[in-house]
């Protein structure tokens, strides 16, 4: 029997809640993300930070972002319920009650914005609380329901982390900074995109405007196009502001054109199963690509940073 | 009987864990705070009226 019913009519029976249940509600796997970015960010920005306040800091962000997550479950509860990819989560499961998810996404936004205040600086710290109150206000309460462009804006929130990281050293915001800002913010529309086109009777059955839902699979197709083509030539501004040299121009030359073949495969698909499966394949590349630009991002860019101070 | 005994032993179990899992991320804190402060201020620390 459930202890406490809410307004969807989720049973919910807290005591039961383990451990691991109140790690998921953090949404581990976007932490981990955010975590990178932010350490990419760290590491490119010019100066350096004692090893251990540095951990530390990473580790507020990871916790900022853990509680962006615990508020995001907490008000999408409801659709949360209705969609095959998120019912198993804590919160529309009915292992942890909405009032906790608040309590706890409340109470880790306060302490990861302080700890990193008293680690780093308040500059990072601020750049925190408002990528929390963008990523839990701006996009989950207000774009989410509201519009087809929900991920595009509120794809800002994903891409404030290595920014984050950034000022976290320097205690200030820079071009260099703003280049890796915009480079998240570019790809965050195809991801996304991709994945509600082959999800999407999940978003229609929970209510939420995803562009296909929306404007249809064709404009969704040509959006992606579009933002593919934009993130490719994006991806070589770091090149252009001096953050980088030749090995990382290589790099985003090379995964670069595999997305935008990608993105034109997709565009040129026929409607139907075989459109879903070419979906799926750039969702799935598109992690890969993030993940690989940003380590040789890295890779090249501390070898610049290294070859200016030696 | 046995049904409501063992799933009483389960809660209790699940609540002990979180209790032991809540107690370790505190300590944990504790001991942030004082590297921390120790990082942040150094031998400076010391260095105050008493």
């Amino acid at each position: 029997m459930a202890l406490v019913e809410d307004t969807v009519g989720i049973g919910y029976a807290a005591a039961e809640a383990r451990v691991g249940d109140y790690f998921a509600l953090l949404k581990p796997r976007v932490m981990s993300l955010v975590v990178f970015t932010a350490l990419v960010g760290m590491l490119l920005a010019p100066g350096t930070l004692h090893p251990f306040v540095a951990l530390v800091a990473i580790a507020a962000i990871a916790i900022g972002a853990g509680a962006s997550g615990a508020l995001n479950m907490w008000y999408d509860a409801d659709i949360d319920a209705v969609m095959t990819r998120t019912r198993n989560r804590p919160v529309p499961a009915g292992r942890i009650a909405p009032q906790d998810a608040l309590g706890i996404g409340v109470a880790l936004s306060c302490f990861s914005v302080g700890l990193l205040g008293l680690a780093a600086n308040w500059v990072a710290a601020a750049f925190l609380a408002f990528t929390i109150f963008f990523y839990a206000v701006v996009y989950t309460v207000w774009l989410k329901r509201a519009t087809p462009q929900n991920i595009v804006i509120g794809g800002a929130a994903g891409a404030f982390p290595p920014m984050v990281g950034w000022a976290a050293v320097t205690g200030s915001l820079s071009l260099d900074a703003a280049t890796l800002f915009l480079i998240i913010f570019l790809w965050t529309p195809p991801h996304f995109w991709a994945l509600a086109l082959y999800k999407k009777g999940d978003y229609a059955a929970a209510g939420i405007p995803m562009l296909p839902n929306v404007a249809g699979e064709t404009a969704t197709r040509n959006q992606i196009l579009v933002y593919s083509v934009l993130l490719v030539l994006t991806a070589f501004l770091p090149v252009l502001t001096g953050m980088t040299d030749g090995i990382y121009a290589f790099a985003a030359a090379a995964l670069g054109v595999v997305f935008a073949v990608l993105a034109l495969h997709l565009r040129l698909a026929e409607e139907g199963a075989e459109l879903r499966r070419r979906a799926r394949r750039l969702f799935r590349y598109s992690l890969a690509y993030l993940f690989v630009l940003f380590v040789v991002l890295l890779a090249d860019g501390l070898l610049v940073k290294w070859s200016m101070l030696g | 009987m046995n049904d409501l005994k063992a799933e009483d032993d389960a809660l209790k179990a699940a609540r002990r864990k979180r209790s032991v899992a809540l107690g370790l991320v505190l300590g944990v804190v504790v001991l942030v705070f004082y590297a921390l402060t120790i990082v942040k201020m150094g031998p400076a620390i010391f260095n105050r009226p008493l």
